[in-house]
Order: structure tokens, then C-alpha cells, then sequence
């Protein structure tokens, strides 16, 4: 279990402190799925990063199962159980993704690639000795990422838009992917997503905007609430809709 | 004859654990200490300046020759002349390499000057590499010079490797293309405390349809300073390209000098070339697998190397 209670993050830019996130409180439980939406700019990103521990936080407390890991840097938090998904993740020259995907599972783990490809929807046969440099596509990489993710023993496995980049067919197979892992282990699986079919995955909806968390809610409401956003409009001007969008971004 | 420290020169240089198969010959303190021909390879010894010639019959498959130098004693100077003659259409693997250990304080160097002749429809694989040790003050010096001419359909590999323990080296590569003739260079080379290395690479394209590429990958650490001259120049309708990487770190310096000159219209000429430290994005990635800074850093440079 994951507890975030009153957590700030602010970063000095230009002798002003702009605030990323504020007052951030959040319990995220074992065996659970949450979606993390919202507006872009909103500090989706930056949350996901401060509890992987890239981004420090200026206040607040971050426990995993009741151990206090606010002072913890990246690799401690790693080592913890804490797992991210990059929404853009970096390519290495010279490195394999066998060679990837044994670093992701570290030493003591045993792993079958081939099973972490399929599962991602890769074949292993054609990627498992390719580097993962410049000739890797957006959709690709994605996909490594995702299942280097997958080959470690996660307590919170934190995807930053996984279906980015993704193509429709392989879709299915990545939502089926995060069911299973539901199902198969303890993780708490938070994923970052604007896409419909991933909101239908979480059992509660975090909606985040201007850094703050703007409502907590059942994939069943917020799912009602695109409904009328199909049919109304954000622009609340006396455009053709004429909209009143009942989801309130805090604009 | 070969003792412990010799044979982990070796290794280092040559992947050998021992006496290897096939053609050899191996030279120490500047004198050759081992040889051996086969069928088709033969090894002479020059008569008019210290080295060897290495002669390739044609036709020549599936052969190697290991021609390792060794020092291991303080103040020496060796210079050495090679001469390769490879046989029409043969195919051969060529591992060269030096290894110094420098016991003392005074300065050990091996200059060593390679000519290739690769006749027509011949493919050579040649692997370079150098490497340096021992607790002394002494300089390491490793200066090659490699001179290839290739004839028509002939094809080259080079991969010149320094990873470890060569105080100052300027390596000059010179390489003529001829008719349909392809090059390929892989270059690697790291450097740290204060050495030095110079790189100087140039390919003349001659032939109508030749192909030259150049991938130089480096690393420089600590107060070691690198300079790279990557040099193309097409005579004829040809295609080169030179990608010239090199991740900076501490208070190194690296200088990458790119040269390409089209001599012919239908002459194709890329240059890449970057510097710049380790991605932050890189190091981050592979600690929020478990490994610390210090790890992420070995893992992103050993494959930026290999």
C-alpha cells in the first residue's frame, strides 16, 4: 500500500517558485488498479515521478506499507518495489533488450523473455538480440518499456501512458496484459491514461488538474461524464453545442 | 619463454589463452619469440627494417593470423613494419593488438606501421586492439599507423579498440578504395586521468561504386583529452558516411574535426558527429531498476563501447 499525505512539489525557475503539485493525499491499495487523468500540464506526469522519487517532494510524506520513503532516492525506492513506466523512455546504444530486460529483473530474478514480448505483443524472436537505439519506433519502445516493467516483482508498477504510440490491434492485448497482472500478483498498478478503454480497467479514477488532486471517483462516473462531454462542450461559450460540461477541469 | 604477465598481455590484446591456431606470430621486447605458417599463410621476416610480411595465398578461406606485440620491460622503443599481401579472394581474419606493461619509470613505446594489400575480390577482417598496465610511472605509448589500398570488390573491416591503460597514441588510418571495394571502420576508444588520443582517419574513394563507413565511438573521463579527424574524400560516384560519437565526462575535452570532400558529382557524403555527456534520462531509467549511479553509468558506457 501506497500513502501520500499533504505532498508538495515546487521547482525554482527564474527565482520564483512555481508550484507542481500541492496538497497531494492519496491511499493506493494492494491489488488495485487506479487511472490517473486529466488535463495536460496538470501534474499527472509529475506525481508519477516524485513517487518513483525522480522529482523530490518540498512537503509531505510518502509510506510503502507503512515504511516512510520520503527521504529515499531512486534506487532505494527501486529496490523497495517501486516500478515506472517512462511516458518517453530513453534509447541505448549498444544495449540489447535481452540485456534490458535482465537488468530490469536484477540478479536473483529468473525471467522468460519470450513470454515478457508476447505480452507486450512483440515477437521475441525478431527483438530480443536488437539494441535499443534509433532504429527502435515510438511503438516499439513503448513496448520494451512496458515489459521491462513487467519482469520485475512490483509492489507499485506505475505506467506513464502506456497505450502512447500503440497501434489499435495491439491495444487489446495491452489491456489484457494489465488485467493479468492485476490478477496474477499483489501490485498496485497505477497508470496515467486518457484513453477510455484504460479508464474502464481501474477500479477508481483520479482526476488531476493544476497540480492538485480535483476529484477521486468510480470509472463508472467519470465514464457517465465523457458521455455528456460527447454531447455538450468544453468551450462554454455560445458555440453550435452551446456546451455545459458537467466534468469541472478547474479551468 | 611466455611468462604471466605476457600471457595476460595477451589475452587482453588478442583473446588468447594460449598458443593460438593457425598462423602466428608473436613479438616481445622487439623481437619475434614465436611463429608459425600454415599452407597458405606465409610469415617472413624483412631484411631491411625489423618486421614481417604476411603473405595470403589466393583463394585463401575460413584462415587466421594472430600478430600480437607484447612489452613488458621499462624504456623500450619499438618500431615495427608489417606488410600484408592478401591473395585474390580470400578470406581471412588478421588480430593484431599491443600490449604494454611498464614496470618502471621510464617511457615504453610501440609504433607500429601496418600496410595492407587486398587484391582483388579479397575480404579481411582486421581487429586492433591496445592496452596498457603495470604500477610504474612510466609512459605507455602506442602510435599505429595502418595504410590499406583495396582493390576491386575487395572488402575490410577494421575494428581498432583502446580501452585501457595507453598513456598518448595518435593512430593514423589511410585507406584507398578501389572499384566496387567497401570499408567498414568500428573505432572505440575511452581514455581518462590526463592521456591523450588522436584519431585520424582518412578514406579516399577512388573506385566507381565504392562504399566507406565510419563509426567512431568514445569516452573520455577525467582530464583526458581526445581529438578525432574523420577525413572522406570521393574521386568517383561513391557513398561514405562517418558517424563520430563521443560521451564527455568530468573535465575531459574531445575535438571532433570532420572533412568531406565530393570530388566527383555523384560522390554521396554524410558526417555526423556529437558530443555530450551520459543522457540524464539513461542513468534515471536504469536506476529506478535498482541500479545505483554508479552502475547506470558502467552499463550505458560498456554498451556505448561494445
Amino acid at each position: 500500500m501506497l500513502e501520500i499525505a499533504n505532498l508538495n512539489v515546487t521547482s525554482a525557475e527564474d527565482n520564483d517558485q512555481v508550484q507542481i503539485l500541492g496538497n497531494i493525499n492519496l491511499t493506493l491499495e494492494d491489488k488495485k488498479i487506479y487511472v490517473i487523468t486529466g488535463p495536460n500540464g496538470g501534474g499527472k506526469s509529475s506525481l508519477a515521478k516524485t513517487i518513483m522519487g525522480i522529482y523530490k517532494s518540498t512537503s509531505g510524506k510518502i509510506k510503502l506499507d507503512g515504511q516512510d520513503i520520503t527521504e529515499l532516492d531512486i534506487t532505494e525506492r527501486a529496490r523497495l518495489g517501486i516500478g515506472y513506466a517512462f511516458q518517453q523512455p530513453p534509447r541505448f546504444k549498444g544495449l540489447k533488450v535481452k540485456e534490458m530486460l535482465k537488468l530490469a529483473a536484477g540478479p536473483n530474478k529468473k525471467i522468460n523473455p519470450h513470454d515478457l514480448l508476447y505480452d507486450v505483443g512483440l515477437c521475441a524472436q525478431d527483438y530480443l538480440n536488437r539494441e535499443i537505439n534509433s532504429s527502435f519506433s515510438g511503438g516499439e519502445l513503448k513496448r520494451i518499456e512496458i515489459a521491462s516493467i513487467l519482469a520485475r516483482d512490483l509492489k507499485v508498477a506505475v505506467f506513464d501512458e502506456p497505450e502512447a504510440g500503440i497501434d489499435l490491434w495491439s491495444f487489446q492485448r495491452l489491456s489484457e496484459t494489465f488485467q493479468k497482472m492485476h490478477e496474477e500478483h499483489d501490485t498496485t498498478i497505477v497508470i496515467i491514461s486518457h484513453q477510455e478503454r484504460i479508464l474502464r480497467l481501474a477500479d477508481q479514477v483520479i482526476l488531476i488538474a493544476n497540480g492538485e488532486i480535483n476529484e477521486i471517483m468510480s470509472k463508472e462516473k467519470i465514464l457517465s461524464d465523457i458521455e455528456s462531454l460527447d454531447d455538450s462542450c468544453l468551450c462554454k461559450e455560445d458555440c453550435n453545442k452551446g456546451g455545459r460540461a458537467s466534468v469541472g477541469f478547474n479551468r | 619463454m611466455l611468462d604471466s604477465i605476457d600471457k595476460n598481455l595477451l589475452e587482453q590484446v588478442a583473446d588468447l589463452h594460449k598458443i593460438p591456431q593457425g598462423a602466428y606470430n608473436i613479438r616481445k621486447n622487439g623481437e619475434g619469440v614465436a611463429r608459425n605458417t600454415t599452407k597458405n599463410i606465409d610469415i617472413v621476416t624483412k631484411k631491411d627494417k625489423p618486421g614481417i610480411d604476411v603473405i595470403v595465398k589466393p583463394g585463401t578461406k575460413n584462415e587466421s593470423v594472430h600478430i600480437p606485440v607484447i612489452l613488458s620491460e621499462e624504456g623500450l622503443d619499438d618500431m615495427v613494419y608489417n606488410t600484408f599481401e592478401i591473395g585474390e579472394n580470400a578470406d581471412v581474419i588478421i588480430i593484431a593488438g599491443c600490449g604494454i606493461h611498464n614496470p618502471g619509470k621510464k617511457k615504453s613505446q610501440h609504433d607500429g606501421v601496418h600496410e595492407f594489400f587486398v587484391r582483388k575480390g579479397a575480404h579481411i577482417k582486421y581487429i586492433e586492439k591496445h592496452y596498457g598496465e603495470g604500477n610504474g610511472t612510466g609512459e605507455r605509448v602506442l602510435n599505429p599507423k595502418t595504410i590499406i589500398e583495396v582493390e576491386e570488390n575487395g572488402v575490410v573491416e577494421l575494428e581498432m579498440v583502446q580501452i585501457k591503460g595507453v598513456d598518448r597514441t595518435i593512430r593514423d588510418t589511410d585507406v584507398r578504395l578501389h572499384k566496387n571495394a567497401r570499408l567498414i571502420v568500428s573505432e572505440r576508444l575511452l581514455t581518462y586521468l590526463d592521456q591523450t588520443a588522436e584519431s585520424n582517419i582518412t578514406v579516399e574513394l577512388v573506385g566507381e561504386n565504392s562504399t566507406a563507413q565510419v563509426i567512431s565511438r568514445s569516452v573520455a573521463q577525467n582530464d583526458s583529452k581526445q581529438v578525432f579527424h574523420l577525413n572522406l574524400r570521393g574521386y568517383a560516384p561513391c557513398r561514405g558516411h562517418i558517424q563520430c560519437d563521443s560521451i564527455i565526462m568530468h573535465n575531459a575535452q574531445v575535438s571532433s574535426i570532420p572533412e568531406i570532400s565530393a570530388l566527383h558529382s555523384d560522390a554521396q557524403l554524410i558526417h555526423e558527429a556529437a558530443i555530450g555527456k551520459i543522457a540524464s534520462e539513461q542513468l534515471i531509467k536504469l536506476m529506478s531498476l535498482g541500479l545505483t549511479e554508479k552502475e547506470a553509468e558502467d552499463t550505458v558506457l560498456k554498451g556505448f563501447l561494445k
